[in-house]
């Protein structure tokens, strides 16, 4: 088979595949979220569960430091020797950063995410965003608030999971000091940036 | 006491990441039941209009804090053991006004948008190639903000020890304050969501 030939294929493919994901989507149609209350005593269970097995909790943005610790390792190990955050999640190097909690955890959360996306049909290709603005702009406001988050959630030592979730159930200090101040920083802007989403 | 089981040595590190991949199905699995895997469900939130995310999180804090309460109190579980964040109160609520701002101009937090990514949002994948861009950031910044990082460093502390209230009266009054918080989510969202249009 040619190369041409190969590219035609897998263009037909993907027509294929497209149109048979749009005939899925009209014949099941997304179901409409649960009853927040069930989802919430369900999600308190598991971080129950991480407390009662592990004696910790829930956690996310640590797992983007871990990435990103190792890749600057890779690419400029001496660099990343020198400076304590990567070193934080590099560890001494006897075993791979990539065996922590944080890191596996993600990993089931992406795979119960997609589950119940699967069993409920909202597994689908789309970008979320409100009516005025165009793919591209939601694109970029997405990279700027996620590097704002990357940010924040260092100087927090932990974000909406490690922290509220988490530290907010243990009653810790710090955690509820933070959670006040994501929903005070998130409902100051909310009116500014008001076009992005209504 | 017997809880929480690893502390006890009741299985080693291997087998922690075992429940670790586990615990985060059920973790991811009911954050998508939730919505909290669509941008537009989460900031929602913020304008009003549907206030299930705050409603999801907040009937989880009290779960959980029941739970281990309970679990405490009948002296089941040692909750010294279990792990939590030092408080250093300036900058975390500095963190936490930033990630504010992140929230609602990127639409997710790092947890959700990995549900988002999961579920095939395309503004998920660009938010997590922020978040990534952003730890770069703050962790070439690292060594000249240190100072700053290590601010009113208190240590391992707790509500109830902080103000010098019993723990059972803190938990019994996070709860009030969260079912006053649920009943004035649904007066709000009724309000805004006729307003809008949306909210459903």
């Amino acid at each position: 088979m040619s190369e041409e030939q190969k590219v035609n294929d897998s263009e037909a493919m993907d027509k294929t595949v497209e149109a048979e994901l749009d005939s899925h989507a009209v014949k099941h149609p997304p179901k409409p979220y649960s009853n927040p209350y069930l989802v919430g005593i369900g999600l308190g269970i598991v971080l129950l569960l991480a407390f009662v097995i592990m004696g910790r909790g829930l956690g996310a943005s640590g797992a983007a430091n871990t990435v990103v610790s190792v890749a600057v390792d890779k690419v400029a190990h001496e660099h990343a020797q020198n400076n304590l955050f990567y070193q934080d999640y590099l560890g001494d190097g006897t075993t791979s950063p990539f065996k922590s909690w944080l890191v596996f955890e993600i990993l089931g959360v992406i795979v119960g995410g997609f589950l119940s996306g699967i069993l409920a049909h909202r597994v689908r290709k789309e970008t979320g965003k409100g009516p005025r603005i165009s793919n591209k702009s939601r694109y970029i406001f997405a990279v700027v608030g996620g590097a704002l988050m990357g940010i924040g959630a260092k100087l927090a030592s932990g974000c909406t999971s490690g922290q509220a979730l988490t530290g907010g159930a243990l009653l810790n200090l710090g955690s509820w000091a933070f959670m006040l101040s994501v929903f005070a920083g998130a409902y100051i802007l909310a009116y500014f940036v008001r076009r992005l989403w209504i | 006491m017997m809880l929480p089981f690893f502390k006890f040595g009741m299985f080693g590190d291997e087998i922690s990441l075992v429940i670790a991949f586990i615990i985060g199905i059920g973790f991811g699995f009911f954050l998508e039941r939730g919505g909290f895997g669509s941008s537009k469900k989460l900031v929602a939130q913020f304008y009003l209009t549907d206030m299930t995310v705050f409603k999801v999180m907040f009937t989880a804090i009290i779960t959980a804090m029941l739970g281990v309460f309970f679990l405490s109190s009948i002296g089941l579980m040692d909750i010294s053991l279990i792990t939590i964040i030092p408080t250093r109160l300036v900058p975390q609520i500095v963190g936490g006004l930033v990630l504010g701002f992140g929230f609602v101009i990127g639409g997710y937090c790092p947890g959700t948008s990995v549900v988002g990514c999961a579920t095939g949002k395309i503004d998920a994948i660009f938010f997590v190639i922020g978040v990534l861009f952003g730890a770069f950031i703050i962790a070439e910044l690292f060594p000249y903000i240190q100072g700053f990082y290590n601010m009113t460093s208190m240590g391992k502390v707790c509500m109830p020890q902080y103000f010098n209230i019993p723990y059972g009266i803190v938990v019994f009054a996070v709860v009030v304050l969260a079912v006053a918080g649920f009943a004035g989510a649904t007066f709000v969202e009724k309000k805004f969501a006729n307003k809008s249009g949306e909210g459903k």
